[in-house]
Formats: C-alpha cells, sequence, structure tokens
C-alpha cells in the first residue's frame, strides 16, 4: 500500500509544474506559434508585422499583448492566420500561450 | 447554428447527448462560439449565406468510439464531415461541404503507431501532423526523409487522401500509401492490402494484397472514414543539390522542357521544380510595361531581344538532385550534357545540402520543405494575396506547347473578366509525368470581389476542360463543378461513384457533396 505521504510526494512534481503556467505554455507555443512567430527565415507572422511596422516583429518579444489579443487572433485568426479549434489548442493550452507571452 | 438537413431541433439535442455519451461532454462541441471555429478561415463566402456552416463537432478518441458515432448519425440520419487535422486550407479548411453537418474531428487521434527505418514506412492516424512525424523521428534518431506538402501542420492521413503534393523524391502522396483502416458507414472495420490478412507482416511493405485493389476509392470521397494509414518514407538521402538551367528563346522551352520529361521520367531528377520566366520578375520594367501597352502588345521577337539587352535568359528551371554524394554530381553532369543540345543554354550551379541538414544549415533556408523539414514558409508567400486564397490547379501535359497554351487561354479569362492579384506557379511538377499548374485567388472580406472571383474561377474550370485540362482537387465551392467536368460518356465516372455511395452509406451520412458526390436523398439532377 502507498503511504500518503509517498503519493503526496508522487504528486508534486505535477503541481509545480501546473503552478507555473507559463513554462508549460512555452511548451505550447513552441508546437503552435514559433513556426509562424518565431525568429528567423521564413516566419510569416513575423514576417507579416515586420511589413506592418510592429516591433519588435518576433511575438515572443512584444510587451504590449493583451490575454484577449492573443485569444482574439487564435479564435478568430487574423488575415492570413486561421483559427484553431479546441481540439488544437484547447482552453487551457491557450491559457498557458496567454501566461508565457504575457510573463514579461 | 443551423440543424442538420431534415432532423428536428428535438432529435438533435437527442443527438448531441448521445455523442457526449460516446467522447465525453468535453468532446462534443455546439455552441455558437465552438462551432465557428469550424468554418472555413479562408471562405470565398464571407459575410454570404452560402458559406457552410456546420451544426456542431464531436472528437473520437478512437475506432470504437467512431462506430458509436456512426450508429447514431445512422439512427438519426445525420451527415458526418470528417476532417483529419483540419488544415485543409484553400480548399474548405475543416468546413463541410453542406451546412448542417456534424464535423467530425479526428485530431485527438493522433498516434504515432510505427516509424521503420529499415523499410522505411511509417503507420499513423489521422490527427499526426507532419510536424509531429517529424519531431518523432528526430527523437527516436530515424533514418528516414519525410516529404511533407507546403504547411507541415497538415496529417499524412488527410493530405494523402486528398492526394496533395510535396518537393521531393516521394512527392505525390498518393502513390505513397501501402494499407489503410477504414470503417464503413455501416461500422465495419475493413482493412486493405496485406492488412486483410490476419497477423499480416507486410502491411505497409505491399500495397495490394490479394483481389481488388481499393484504397484509391476512399481517397477524394466519401465511402468510409480512414482511421490508420500506412506511408512510405524515403531513406535519408547523403545530399541534395540543385542546378538551374536556362534558356534564351521563347521556343526553347519546347525541347528544355521534352528534356526535364526525360530526367524526371528516368528518375534522374527527382523532386518539385517549376518553369520560371525572367519576364515575371521584370514585369514593372517600364521598357517592358510600354512593349506590352502598345497596340497588340509585345511580339515574342520584341520581348527575346528586351532579355538579350538585360543579359536574361527566357526561361529557367532549377532541377533538385536528392542521392549518395558521388551520384549526385554525376547526375547534374548528364543532365547538363541532355540539355547542351538547346543553342544558348546555360547553367548555373545552386545550393547543395548535406543531408539530414545541420541546425546551421537549416538556419540559413527560408524553407526547410525541400530539405525533409516540415515548415510553414509558404505562408510568407500569402500576405501580398489576401486574407486567404484559394487554388485553380489543372493538371497539363508535360510540353512546353502546353504551357504556351495554359498561359494564353487562362490569363485572356483572367483580364477579361478582371481579375487581379492572381498569382501563377507555372508548371509545377508536384506529380509525375504532367505538369501541375497552381493560380491562387485571392479571397477577402469584401462580398463583390469574392463573386466576382468566384465567377472566374468557374470559367476557368469551364476553359480548362475544354481543352482538356482538368482540376486535381478543388474548393468545397467548386466540387460540383469539377465534377461535372468529368463527364465522358455521360457521366459514366461520376454515375460509378453514386452506386458506390448507394451501396457503401445507404443514408448518406458521409460527408455529403465531397468532390460532388451526393447520397441518393440529397442528390440533384445532373445538368
Amino acid at each position: 500500500m502507498i503511504r500518503p505521504c509517498v503519493l503526496l510526494a508522487l504528486l508534486l512534481p505535477l503541481a509545480a509544474f501546473a503552478a507555473d503556467p507559463a513554462q508549460a505554455g512555452r511548451e505550447v507555443y513552441q508546437k503552435w506559434c514559433t513556426p509562424c512567430h518565431g525568429a528567423g527565415l521564413g516566419k510569416a507572422g513575423t514576417e507579416a508585422a515586420a511589413a506592418h511596422g510592429i516591433k519588435p516583429a518576433v511575438l515572443e518579444q512584444r510587451t504590449n499583448l493583451t490575454p484577449k489579443m492573443i485569444e482574439t487572433a487564435v479564435r478568430n485568426g487574423v488575415s492570413f492566420m486561421p483559427r484553431f479549434r479546441k481540439t488544437e489548442i484547447s482552453n487551457a493550452d491557450l491559457a498557458a500561450i496567454v501566461a508565457y507571452v504575457g510573463r514579461k | 447554428m443551423p440543424l442538420p438537413p431534415g432532423v428536428s431541433a428535438r432529435d438533435f439535442q437527442t443527438v448531441l447527448r448521445q455523442f457526449e455519451a460516446v467522447v465525453g461532454k468535453d468532446w462534443v462541441f455546439a455552441s455558437d462560439e465552438d462551432v465557428e471555429l469550424y468554418r472555413d478561415s479562408y471562405s470565398p463566402f464571407w459575410h454570404e449565406p452560402e458559406d457552410p456552416v456546420p451544426s456542431a463537432a464531436v472528437a473520437p478518441d478512437g475506432v470504437e468510439q467512431i462506430q458509436q458515432i456512426l450508429r447514431i448519425a445512422n439512427n438519426f440520419k445525420v451527415p458526418l464531415w470528417t476532417v483529419s487535422t483540419g488544415k485543409n486550407l484553400a480548399y474548405g479548411g475543416s468546413a463541410p461541404r453542406l451546412s448542417g453537418s456534424v464535423v467530425l474531428d479526428l485530431k485527438r487521434m493522433n498516434r504515432i503507431l510505427e516509424v521503420n527505418d529499415r523499410n522505411h514506412y511509417a503507420l499513423v492516424e489521422p490527427g499526426v501532423s507532419y510536424f509531429d512525424l517529424y519531431r518523432y523521428t528526430q527523437e527516436k534518431g530515424l533514418n528516414v526523409f519525410i516529404d511533407a506538402p507546403d504547411p507541415g501542420w497538415g496529417s499524412p492521413v488527410g493530405n494523402t487522401l486528398d492526394r496533395g503534393g510535396g518537393h521531393t523524391p516521394l512527392r505525390d502522396h498518393f502513390s505513397t500509401l501501402c494499407g489503410m483502416e477504414v470503417v464503413l458507414a455501416n461500422g465495419d472495420v475493413v482493412r486493405t492490402g496485406m492488412g486483410a490478412l490476419p497477423n499480416s507482416r507486410t502491411w505497409q511493405q505491399y500495397k495490394y494484397g490479394f483481389g481488388p485493389y481499393v484504397d484509391g476509392i476512399f481517397t477524394q470521397s466519401n465511402f468510409g472514414i480512414v482511421t490508420k494509414m500506412g506511408v512510405w518514407l524515403y531513406p535519408m538521402p547523403e545530399m541534395r543539390f540543385s542546378g538551374t538551367v536556362s534558356v534564351p528563346k521563347h521556343d526553347d522551352l519546347i525541347p528544355m522542357v521534352d528534356t526535364l520529361s526525360y530526367l524526371m521520367n528516368s528518375n534522374i531528377v527527382l523532386g518539385t521544380t517549376r518553369v520560371a520566366s525572367s519576364l515575371t520578375a521584370q514585369a514593372r520594367d517600364p521598357e517592358l510595361v510600354a512593349l506590352r501597352s502598345k497596340p497588340g502588345g509585345a511580339s515574342i521577337p520584341e520581348l527575346e531581344e528586351f532579355l538579350r539587352r538585360k543579359n536574361l535568359p527566357y526561361w529557367s528551371i532549377d532541377l533538385p538532385f536528392y542521392g549518395p554524394t558521388e551520384v549526385v554530381p554525376a547526375q547534374w553532369a548528364f543532365a547538363k550534357r541532355k540539355f547542351s543540345a538547346i543553342p544558348g543554354v546555360q547553367f548555373r550551379d545552386g545550393a547543395t545540402n548535406k543531408l539530414p541538414p545541420s541546425p546551421e544549415d537549416l538556419a540559413k533556408v527560408a524553407n526547410s520543405v525541400p530539405l525533409g523539414v516540415p515548415s510553414l514558409a509558404i505562408f510568407t508567400a500569402m500576405e501580398r494575396i489576401g486574407d486567404g486564397h484559394i487554388g485553380l490547379s489543372p493538371i497539363v501535359p508535360m510540353t512546353g506547347e502546353a504551357v504556351f497554351e495554359v498561359m494564353d487561354a487562362f490569363d485572356k479569362v483572367i483580364q477579361e473578366m478582371g481579375i487581379h492579384n492572381v498569382s501563377v506557379v507555372p508548371a509545377g511538377t508536384y506529380y509525375p509525368r504532367s505538369f501541375f499548374f497552381l493560380f491562387n485567388f485571392p479571397v477577402v472580406h469584401n462580398v463583390e470581389e469574392n463573386r466576382n472571383m468566384r465567377s472566374a474561377f468557374k470559367r476557368l474550370v469551364q476553359v480548362g476542360a475544354e481543352h482538356g485540362w482538368g482540376e486535381y482537387r478543388t474548393h468545397l465551392a467548386f466540387m460540383d463543378d469539377v465534377a461535372n467536368t468529368y463527364s465522358f460518356n455521360n457521366h459514366a465516372l461520376p454515375r460509378l461513384h453514386e452506386t458506390l455511395k448507394d451501396a457503401l452509406d445507404p443514408n448518406g451520412i458521409l460527408a455529403p457533396g465531397k468532390s460532388g458526390i451526393w447520397p441518393k436523398r440529397l442528390r440533384k439532377a445532373r445538368a
């Protein structure tokens, strides 16, 4: 039989992970956002932002994005960026992205 | 949101409760806000009532759940529109052909069941993306090379079922298909090819099994729900090299394409390329604008002289080579020898990439797809097009004469109909033995402009068919139009599709209208 204190110890890493949504958001961000909004060549979202004079063009480096702006972009799309369904980016994933992008 | 056609609001609520009992409440999406996410992000019907809207979506996690969903859908005659990763942008995204359909969203079925780098294949579920597959092969250190379509967020299953294309030796994705698992409308689970043999050990190594080969009827169709697919992968080549061939005169394109055809059909040139003209890059040169603006337009000798003075070729083609480091230079040398029969031909060495590419090499390329690394770089070209786009993509003969004819015929219609901002990928080699033209039409948030664009698109489908050029795939909005062009012998092929539809899906619940195939209860008289 597993004693309660052992069970508590097993749960600790998960609890610690959940307590840092920005860290969880980094992984989700890299999977879903970086291919278009990252740094380097061939990043369509970054190039589009640069073309519109938005600085910095790399999304991760922005400090003026509100949770509402991020949620609206993900769920409604922007220009040629499509909407993302909840089977792709769940509400929990979206909250994690918001926490990660807004960590600064 | 609309109800499924012929289903009462009360029955639909029962359907949704039953779906919830199968997949759980979290995976049935019926609120307006959630259903909105399944509409076409690149819809040519923005702000128009014809824009297809689903009634709901349901996301199962396995074959048994799909079987139960089918049982419910059959009971209530609820149409289901299946998507794999739902990223079929330019062709409808995750939206259904028929408003009121329930989207069967397979994104949760995202298991990579096997990747074998001794025989070079993968067995995957529909929700697996090319990005997922690539990450998996990297994490496991597998010696395989992935051919992804331009956007890497699509799925090998979905893209293969729509007969998509890529850029590298295995770019014709249907040709890589090796064995599938399909759930039929009645819930029966079929495995094709060697998969029909219990305990088969070659499901992903031999395509055909025994008896009729049926895999093709589940592509671009609505005859079943594909839940597993085998796809062949390429053994990791040692290198990729690109060399450019250029010729000075307009008519040089004819022997140039004949040589290209020889090299491709001999498996020497092994990737997607396209025919490029220097006139495209010079389109805004004042001298060229003046030449083209004069009465009667510019003559071919005048255009040749314009380019000669600028020391530019008339046509050029980048040839992609993949293979061993000893072999690729020899292939390039052989290609140069074959093209040298054309007077004035010139050659230029392009990029050499060791494969697999190092992170440093990847950082230097704008588009990693030709190097076997999925990407979304294609969207860097999209901003110039609009808020989205749809593609007209006729298949035409691989000859220089056909290139002249296509550009002439389609350009005339586009000019006549006043459509602007159409970008063209001319004469691509996404598929063996034929050319693939891609005309990207912008989609904008303007009803009038979209209506004009749709009229032009339909006209071009007709013009293409009159010349013997058929579409390889199309957006939801044009599926009936394109299907109607495949009309040999009083529409014998579409009638065969309907015979199969009626036999396999008598209640007409699977993707009504996909590729112009309608179930009997929704079928209209053919024009």
